[in-house]
Formats: C-alpha cells, sequence, structure tokens
C-alpha cells in the first residue's frame, strides 16, 4: 500500500516537475508568472489525442505503433513550442516595458482565450485517449507498476538530466541563466535576449507537451480545464523548490506529487486538490525563498 | 517601393501561414485555410492602410481625449444619471431589471476590488473567496437559525471582514506575484472546503431556501423591490469609498501603492494600513454576498470559482485601476455586454480572454484613469 502510492507519487511528481520546470524558467527570465503555461499543457494533452486518433484514421498505427506514438511525440511537442513561442510573441513582448501586473493580467487573458478556444473547437466533454499502451506491467516486491509509470518516470527523468545538461554545459544555457542573472547586463555582454526569451518559452512549453501526454495517456481522459489546476500545482511545485531554480523545480514537483497521493491515501482523498495551495500558503508564508532557494534581499 | 511590397507580401504571408498551422489540429484543414486566406487579405489591407493614414495611434489617442472630456464630473450629470436609475423598475421588463440587479452586485464587489487592488496596489486573485463567504454566512444564519435578513446581513457582514482580517494578517508580509498566488490560493481552499464539507455546507448540492428580504413587513422579494435594495447598497458603497478614498486612510494607501518604501519612511505603517484595506474590501465582498444569496436564494459552490475572481478583477482593470467611476462602467459592461451577446455565448469567454491581453497591450490604464495614477 505504502510503496504503491510512492509509486505513483512519484509518476505524479514527475509531471508535475516537467509542468514546473517551465514556470521556473519563465519566472527566472522575465518573473512572470506565465498563467497560460498550464494551458500549454492542455494543449499538448489535447494534441496527442488528435494527432494520435489521425494516424489511426490513416492506418499508421496498425502499420507500426511505436513509430506512430514517436511521430505523435514529436509533432505534439514541435506544436506546443509553436504554440509557446507565439504566446510569448503576441501577449508577453509587447508588455516587457510595462508593469509586472499588466503582465501577469495578460497571462491570465492568455489562459482564458485557450481554455474556450479549445472549449470551443474540442467540446466541453471528455475526451478519450485511446488505449494503446494498456494496462500491462510487472509487480515488483508486493507493487505494480504499470509500463506506463515505468515510463513515465524514466521519460521525464532523462529529459530533466538533459534538460540540466544543457543548461549547464552549453553556451546557450549560459546565456539563459545570465539573462536569468541581470537582463540589462546580459544585454550588454552581447546575448540577444529577446532570442534567449524565446528560447526559454520554446523549451518550457515542449516540456509541458510531453508533460500533457503523458497524462492524458495515464489518466485516459482529459478536459479543457485540466490546464488550470495542474498549472496551479505545479506553480507551487516551482516555488516549493525556489522559483527561478530548476533543481529545485524539479525537487519540488516529485515532493508534491509524493505529498498528494500519501496525502490522498492517508489522510483524505476529498481535499486532494487542497493540499497543493495548503502547501503553497505555508511556504510563501514560512520560506518564500523556497526549500531550495536563495533568499533575495528587496533592492531599494 | 517594389522591395518594399514584397516585403509586405512575404510578412503577411509567413504570419497568416503561421497562425494557420497553429490552427491546424484544432480545427482541420478546410478551417485553416480559410483562416489563412482571410488573415492574409487582413494584413495585407491593414498594412496599406496604415501606410495611406500615416499615424493611427496618435488619432486615436485625440479620440481617447475628447471622449474623455465628455465624462460628466459635475452633479449636473450625476443626476442625469441617478433619474433613470431611480425610475427603472416602472418602465423595464423583469429581464432588464435582473441583469440590473446583478450588474449592481457586481458594482459592488468591483469597487471593493478596486480598494485593494487599484487604491492599494495589492493584487487579490482569490477576492471571490470573501464573496463566498458572506453568501455562505448569510445562508447559513437563515437557514439554519432562522435569522431574517436585516439581522443575517450585519452578522455576515462582520463575518466576512474578520475572516479578511485573520486572512490578510500573516499573507501581507507577501509581495506581488507570491501575495497574489496566496490570496488565488485562499480562494481555492474556501471553494474546495465548501464543496467538501457537506455535514456544514451541504457540499455541492448548494444551499436552497434562502428566505426573501423583508422591509418592514414588505416583502422586497419582487425583482423592481430587490432593486431599490441593491440600489441603495451600491449608492452607500460608492459614497462611502469616495469618502475613505479622500481621506487619510485613503491616502495612506495611495502612497503605498506608490512606494511602499517611501510610504513608510513618512511614518505610514504599511502592514496596518494594508490591513485596513484588506477588511475593507472584504467588508463590501461580504455584503456583496449576502445581496447575491438573498437574490439567487438559492448558493453553490459553483458560483464562487477562480473565474468569478478573474471576472472581478477584468471589470476593476476594464474600467480602469483607482477610478470608481471607471470600475462602475467596467462592471455594467461586463454583466450586461455577455447578456446581450447570448446568442454568441461560446464565444464570449474567448473574446474576454482576448479583450484582457489587447486591453493590457493598448489601454493598460483601462477605459478611465484613476483619478491620482501614477504619472511616472
Amino acid at each position: 500500500m505504502f510503496f504503491q502510492q510512492i509509486i505513483n507519487g512519484l509518476t505524479l511528481g514527475s509531471v508535475y516537475a516537467l509542468i514546473a520546470l517551465g514556470y521556473t524558467m519563465v519566472y527566472g527570465i522575465l518573473e512572470l508568472i506565465n498563467f497560460a503555461h498550464g494551458e500549454i499543457y492542455m494543449l499538448g494533452a489535447y494534441l496527442g489525442i488528435i494527432i494520435l486518433g489521425f494516424f489511426t484514421a490513416i492506418g499508421l498505427t496498425a502499420y507500426s505503433l511505436p513509430l506512430s506514438l514517436v511521430i505523435t511525440f514529436m509533432l505534439t511537442v514541435l506544436f506546443c513550442a509553436s504554440y509557446g513561442f507565439t504566446m510569448e510573441k503576441l501577449a508577453y513582448k509587447p508588455l516587457r516595458q510595462a508593469p509586472k501586473l499588466s503582465l501577469l493580467i495578460s497571462a491570465i487573458g492568455v489562459s482564458i482565450f485557450l481554455q474556450n478556444y479549445v472549449m470551443i473547437t474540442q467540446g466541453a466533454t471528455d475526451k478519450v485517449f485511446p488505449s494503446v499502451v494498456g494496462n500491462a506491467g510487472f509487480t515488483f516486491a508486493a507493487t505494480r507498476v504499470t509500463y506506463l509509470q515505468a515510463a513515465i518516470i524514466s521519460v521525464s527523468g532523462l529529459i530533466m538530466l538533459l534538460l540540466h545538461a544543457f543548461i549547464s554545459r552549453t553556451k546557450t544555457g549560459k546565456a539563459m541563466r545570465a539573462v536569468a542573472q541581470d537582463k540589462d547586463m546580459a544585454a550588454l555582454v552581447g546575448i540577444n535576449t529577446d532570442n534567449i526569451i524565446s528560447i526559454t518559452f520554446i523549451i518550457g512549453s515542449g516540456l509541458a507537451a510531453v508533460a500533457g501526454m503523458m497524462v492524458s495517456a495515464y489518466y485516459g481522459l482529459v478536459n479543457y480545464s485540466i490546464g488550470y489546476s495542474a498549472g496551479i500545482k505545479a506553480f507551487t511545485a516551482a516555488v516549493l523548490g525556489g522559483i527561478g531554480n530548476i533543481p529545485g523545480a524539479m525537487f519540488g514537483g516529485i515532493l508534491l506529487g509524493l505529498i498528494e497521493s500519501l496525502g490522498a491515501a492517508y489522510i483524505s482523498s476529498e481535499y486532494k486538490d487542497a493540499y497543493a495551495f495548503i502547501i503553497l500558503i505555508i511556504i510563501l508564508l514560512v520560506k518564500p525563498a523556497g526549500l531550495l532557494g536563495k533568499a533575495s534581499e528587496e533592492k531599494i | 517601393m517594389n522591395s518594399a511590397i514584397i516585403k509586405t507580401l512575404l510578412r503577411s504571408g509567413i504570419i497568416s501561414l503561421w497562425s494557420a498551422l497553429l490552427f491546424l489540429p484544432f480545427k482541420g484543414l478546410q478551417a485553416a485555410g480559410i483562416l489563412f486566406i482571410l488573415l492574409f487579405l487582413a494584413l495585407l489591407l491593414i498594412t496599406l492602410t496604415s501606410r495611406l493614414s500615416g499615424h493611427v495611434v496618435s488619432r486615436a489617442d485625440i479620440v481617447q481625449k475628447q471622449v474623455a472630456q465628455l465624462i460628466p464630473s459635475n452633479s449636473l450629470y450625476l443626476l442625469l444619471l441617478v433619474l433613470p436609475a431611480l425610475t427603472m423598475p416602472l418602465f423595464s421588463r423583469n429581464y432588464m431589471l435582473d441583469v440590473a440587479v446583478l450588474s449592481g452586485i457586481y458594482i459592488i464587489l468591483a469597487l471593493a476590488l478596486n480598494v485593494v487592488v487599484g487604491f492599494t496596489g495589492l493584487l487579490n486573485l482569490g477576492f471571490v473567496a470573501y464573496y463566498a463567504i458572506g453568501a455562505y454566512s448569510f445562508a447559513l444564519l437563515n437557514t439554519r437559525l432562522g435569522l431574517g435578513f436585516w439581522s443575517a446581513l450585519p452578522l455576515s457582514v462582520v463575518i466576512t471582514t474578520a475572516a479578511g482580517f485573520v486572512f490578510a494578517a500573516p499573507a501581507l508580509r507577501l509581495k506581488g506575484d507570491y501575495l497574489a498566488l496566496v490570496t488565488l490560493g485562499f480562494g481555492e481552499i474556501v471553494r474546495i472546503t465548501l464543496n467538501n464539507w457537506d455535514s456544514f455546507t451541504k457540499g455541492p448540492n448548494g444551499i436552497s431556501g434562502i428566505d426573501a428580504p423583508f422591509f418592514f413587513g414588505i416583502s422586497l422579494a419582487p425583482l423592481s423591490s430587490f432593486y431599490y435594495l441593491v440600489l441603495f447598497f451600491v449608492v452607500l458603497a460608492v459614497i462611502v469609498i469616495r469618502r475613505v478614498h479622500a481621506s487619510k486612510i485613503g491616502r495612506a494607501w495611495i502612497a503605498l501603492r506608490e512606494d511602499e518604501i517611501a510610504a513608510s519612511a513618512m511614518g505610514i505603517r504599511s502592514t496596518q494600513y494594508k490591513l485596513y484595506a484588506v477588511s475593507f474590501g472584504a467588508f463590501w465582498a461580504g455584503l456583496a454576498g449576502c445581496l447575491f444569496a438573498a437574490k439567487m436564494r438559492f448558493i453553490s459552490p459553483e458560483s464562487f470559482t477562480f473565474m468569478e475572481s478573474v471576472l472581478i478583477l477584468s471589470m476593476v482593470i476594464l474600467g480602469g485601476l483607482g477610478s470608481i467611476a471607471g470600475v462602475i462602467v467596467g462592471a455594467v459592461i461586463l454583466v450586461a455586454l455577455p447578456e446581450a451577446l447570448r446568442d454568441i455565448q461560446m464565444y464570449r469567454m474567448l473574446a474576454l480572454g482576448a479583450g484582457i491581453v489587447l486591453l493590457m497591450i493598448f489601454r493598460p490604464q483601462g477605459l478611465f484613469r484613476g483619478s491620482s495614477a501614477s504619472r511616472s
């Protein structure tokens, strides 16, 4: 029972971590809580279903399931990255000099827009993810792990490792860190900050797409409103680990997933959705810099 | 010149192709194609006309100034507004009155949020929590203890104000985005609790059978009478909030909004005045909640979602942060417009989302500029 919940929590947590990375990277650079990030995740979930449905219709799934899954995966990531890129160019870039409040409200507007766009084009009812992966799995020490769960945990782990290497090893990663530290200084030393911001949105949206696709396969159902709660939870995860801190977001996501599934099992499942908010409030009040973050003084 | 035209064509083509591509997976090939053609033509048209007419932006500015001059500022104009408001039930149908009553409730809510966000500069994304607490306190006092409107109302308002105070006291240590998030969390926790605490709040089924208000033995249940009740409270809210805004407290709020450190240096106790603002806002939101419960006679957690908080915030921002007249106009527009657009109801939230983004980009100060907005 306990280990079962740990596995469930890890699955959920790695998804939160993937979304949280997008929040934390954008916050690190723009100091914006990108409210629409959860919607990108929701778009990813829908796109997975739509593209896979298209492949089933043209017979590619019957021809080769792994191939169609891989192409679906890539196309979904590509589309979501484009959505993220476009969103930043249209709704956030014109507000670069505006007060932060305007930026946040613009993000809320984007979120409302995308939610209703999907509701209108895809309907308000739940969409079913085609059960291509099934419920197969293995039992290890009296704990059942489905292949899907194993895949979610390992894919997320791999992606996070790659991201970490990208941020810490490559030149672009270095530029991203520089922009996060001080945008004006970074521009002075010749970094094209607009490009870096675009890259950040593209990477973050791609990660959210992966999360969305995996969740829709895991739960089997998606709805246009899933982005909001997943977004808030992932943001909580980002705050939990220390916003702006990339390893912190990974850590916070997994911790939140574990807390939620253990809390639902041992405390109350009705209030499962409230845990994230309670943790969010407690963390912000007690240690606003997060578990792994550094406290920063306000500059006068 | 020739290269400029090719450039325009290319630019419009790329933008419309990109949009059509993004549109493709959700609407199919045909719709994406139509979008591509329409967008391409629209972009070409816009580029051509803007080249012909020169500076469109500056012209819009002149129009805005002219509109601003038309806005009534003295009491004679005010009378012109008050007269139709007073006589409205005499010549309107019930449907119109229903919209008017709802507008009134939202005006109070938006005015309340304006105190917190507009005057004091504390972004609140869970304002619906106070509205919910007011409505539920009223409903529970009425259905469980049998208290009438005039005794349940002040009690619920006191409860809501106290809730605002108790919650704000720890939360106000935070600033900006963090504060906004904590308020959002608070709003969600209140809604989830109302939804799950079946034994007390009847959960998702909601509370029904709330009594209609009486006034010296006259039932205020008919819409025409209830309208006057709401009108009374709207006028009261406007007068009181205006007076407080002009008082020492109001000026302290504005000082805190403009520069908290400078204000503290001038001897304004920031936490104390912020607490006043949140409690004062909660007071009016609670009152609006009571009116809502008394009007609907039935409430459920569904009426108090995050979207509701966003809607109230949109009213304040559309009207103009910090401007009382603007906020009233904003509330009326956002309540009445969706009613007028009932036929295209599906698209109204879509339009709201896009409208918020456009407003932030092109007119971040809202329709009316706040009376003492920052000039920097």
